[in-house]
């Protein structure tokens, strides 16, 4: 098993003619993704790495029985291309985009909701399930299939503790990027109760950081609910107040959303923290 | 982006929420169309200012000469005082907060009222704050405003005009993207009249193509910071003394918090993204030797981004810009091998781990 996604998955990418939609395309495909249409319109008739290119979701699902999108199109036009997955009836989304409005991510997160999607993002390098399949941009080469779940708020640093991972020869279930925006379609409390609920997931790792109370509010649900090992890293122990480090959601805010507050939280729910990022690695490899 | 308090009641008044009579006040003699008494604001992007000595309320124009001069080019918390703005005093009658923020975790606006208004929020009981949360796809509906209305102990015909307000806020919260729309006070005048006495308003940057009629000032970033934002480039200025370049924005947090283990500081925050573009390279070493930073320490994991090709910018750029401090390297992941060969041969330091790179770093810096 693992969580979100599986080799199932059959995948449409919204943006496919731009450059990064072509290049990923070719990336998923050779992770073994099974992309069965791209979405750009007015491109109808066009191929992407023999993959058929279509002017609607729709179309895409009537002709493909596309049941997930991966949303690439720039900021601007997100909301109309996530709206029209979920109208189309698409169950998994999985947005990529960053700098969207949040206002638009706001109204397109309730949207999922109500038509049961699972949405994942905005602002995500996407998900990947080692040896089934890959939905995003994330780099295919850092992972091993295995038992360790990963959900994380960044892109790059997630990499780095995947790698890390795979170093010491110590596999992943899944590995999903939530998404670095202040709203996001998955949190994870979500992604550590689909976690607990994986049978070929024994250890989970979170990666934080600071902005708003997810962390806390995740260390709560793990004393309660989360019988697996929790093992994280919170990035932005040094971040100034009211500074946006990079990412739209890590911001503290009016004195919320700080790292040491997390920190203490995880203490409190028996989470192990680490200290750098590649830690990570050695404190799974010392207590699973 | 955090709008100056005028410049927020100019949005106010958009919406038709009343305010009190004010303008920009350029010089002592420019008090023209003010009716005593008034006040004086200082504006600047950071609350506290009141006690800072930057709110003066004149009850003559001598005294408002006096305080113009006082104000203008004063230092709030670091923030140089450059606009200065008036507005006439009205009659209290009651002093309220309300305020519209977002909810992170219910992923909603949050609307927030307490009749402890003029107080700095953080430091209201929880039990005084009033808290209604509207779903984005339905709006503001009346059962919402009821359902905090009622708990204020106001007169009706003061609940009518607060209902108002509350309507009107929403309507600007949604319409100009904001992340915040704070009123504290908002006043009920001795008249009977709801006015916003102050206005904190921040507009996400990430909808601002769609507002061409407000003004990009980014009136709180450093001129680094504001040259950085044009170019696209993610670029914080901290009060360390070594620069830090990594790819990713956590990667970059991470890099700096690395720092502190060895009592090392950071001085800059730059995110590269996953950008492999020379020009992007350029530009970014441009903006970080702007900052002169005693050490760069750049950071790099090649996951998509191929190491080499950044490696090959940063090569170019230093050889023909030439550089005048240490830059401590250490890069993992796609083409790592060749481009330590290409730093190395730039004349760059290569560390071998994260840890490794920022206790050399800390040290060549020489501590905080």
């Amino acid at each position: 098993m693992s969580i979100f996604v599986n080799e199932k998955n059959k995948v449409g990418v919204q943006g496919a003619t731009g450059h990064q939609g072509v290049f990923h395309i070719g990336e998923m495909k050779s992770f073994g993704t099974k992309v069965v249409a791209g979405v750009t319109p007015g491109k109808q008739g066009e191929e992407v790495h023999s993959v058929p290119i279509f002017n609607s979701v729709k179309k895409a699902v009537n002709e493909t029985g596309a049941d997930t999108s991966l949303v690439l199109v720039p900021a601007r036009f997100a909301k109309d291309a996530v709206f029209e997955a979920l109208d189309a009836e698409i169950k998994t989304v999985v947005v990529i985009t960053e700098n969207i409005p949040f206002h638009d991510a706001m109204d397109f997160v309730h949207y999922a909701k109500y038509k049961n999607a699972v949405l994942i993002g905005p602002n995500s390098p996407g998900i990947a399930s080692p040896g089934k399949t890959k939905i995003g941009i994330l780099p295919g080469g850092i992972f091993l299939e295995g038992e360790v779940g990963v959900a994380s708020r960044s892109g790059t640093l997630t990499y780095e503790i995947v790698n890390s991972l795979k170093e010491k020869n110590i596999g992943q279930s899944t590995c999903v990027g939530l998404g670095g925006d202040p709203i996001i379609g998955t949190n994870f409390i979500e992604a550590l109760n689909a976690f607990e609920k994986d049978n070929e997931t024994k250890a989970v790792v979170l990666v934080g950081e600071i902005g708003g109370t997810a962390e806390e509010d995740a260390a709560e649900y793990i004393k309660e609910n989360i019988s697996k090992p929790v093992f994280a890293f919170i990035a932005g122990r040094t971040a100034p107040p009211g500074k946006r480090m990079g990412h739209a959601g890590a911001i503290i805010a009016r004195g919320k959303g700080t790292a040491e507050s997390k920190i203490k939280a995880f203490e409190k729910a028996d989470v192990k923290l680490a200290k750098f990022p590649t830690d990570i690695a050695d404190l799974v490899e010392e207590h699973v | 982006m955090k709008l100056f308090e005028y410049r927020g009641k100019e949005l106010f008044q958009k919406f038709d929420i009343a305010v009190p009579n004010g303008k920009l006040v350029k010089d002592e003699n420019d008090f023209s169309n003010l009716n005593l008494p008034f006040v004086l604001k200082a504006q600047v992007p950071i609350g506290g200012r009141g006690k800072a000595g930057g709110i003066k309320s004149a009850e003559n124009i001598d005294d408002a000469k006096t305080y113009f001069s006082k104000i203008m080019g004063m230092d709030i918390k670091g923030f140089t005082v450059k606009k200065v703005y008036a507005e006439e005093k009205v009659n209290i009658k009651k002093e309220l907060y309300l305020s519209i923020t977002l909810d992170r975790t219910k992923r909603m606006p949050l609307i927030m009222i307490s009749e402890e208004g003029g107080m700095d929020i953080e430091s209201v009981a929880d039990e005084k704050i009033f808290k209604e949360w509207i779903n984005p796809l339905i709006g503001i509906q009346p059962f919402n405003i009821r359902n905090i209305t009622s708990k204020l102990r106001l007169e009706k015909d003061e609940v009518k005009e607060i209902a108002t307000v509350i309507s009107k806020i929403y309507k600007m919260f949604r319409n100009y993207d904001c992340e915040l729309v704070e009123i504290n006070p908002l006043i009920i005048s001795s008249n009977g009249k709801a006015i916003a006495l102050d206005s904190k308003v921040i507009i996400n940057d990430d909808a601002m193509f769609r507002h061409n009629d407000v003004i990009p000032e980014h009136v709180d970033l450093t001129a680094l910071e504001k040259d950085a934002k044009e170019k696209g480039i993610a670029f914080i200025q901290l009060e360390g003394n070594i620069g830090v370049i990594a790819n990713g924005a956590g990667l970059t947090m991470a890099t700096l918090d690395a720092l502190t283990y060895f009592e090392g500081k950071g001085g800059v925050f730059l995110d590269l993204g996953g950008t492999d573009d020379p020009e992007k390279v350029k530009q970014a070493f441009e903006l970080m030797k702007k900052a002169k930073p005693k050490v760069i320490f750049l950071n790099l994991f090649g996951g998509i981004t191929k190491c080499d090709t950044v490696a090959k910018g940063v090569k170019a750029v230093i050889t023909k810009e030439g550089i005048d401090c240490p830059v401590i390297t250490r890069i993992k992941g796609m083409n790592e091998d060749a481009a330590k060969e290409i730093l190395k041969d730039a004349g760059l330091i290569t560390a071998t781990t994260l840890q490794d790179a920022a206790e050399r770093s800390s040290d060549m810096a020489g501590g905080v």
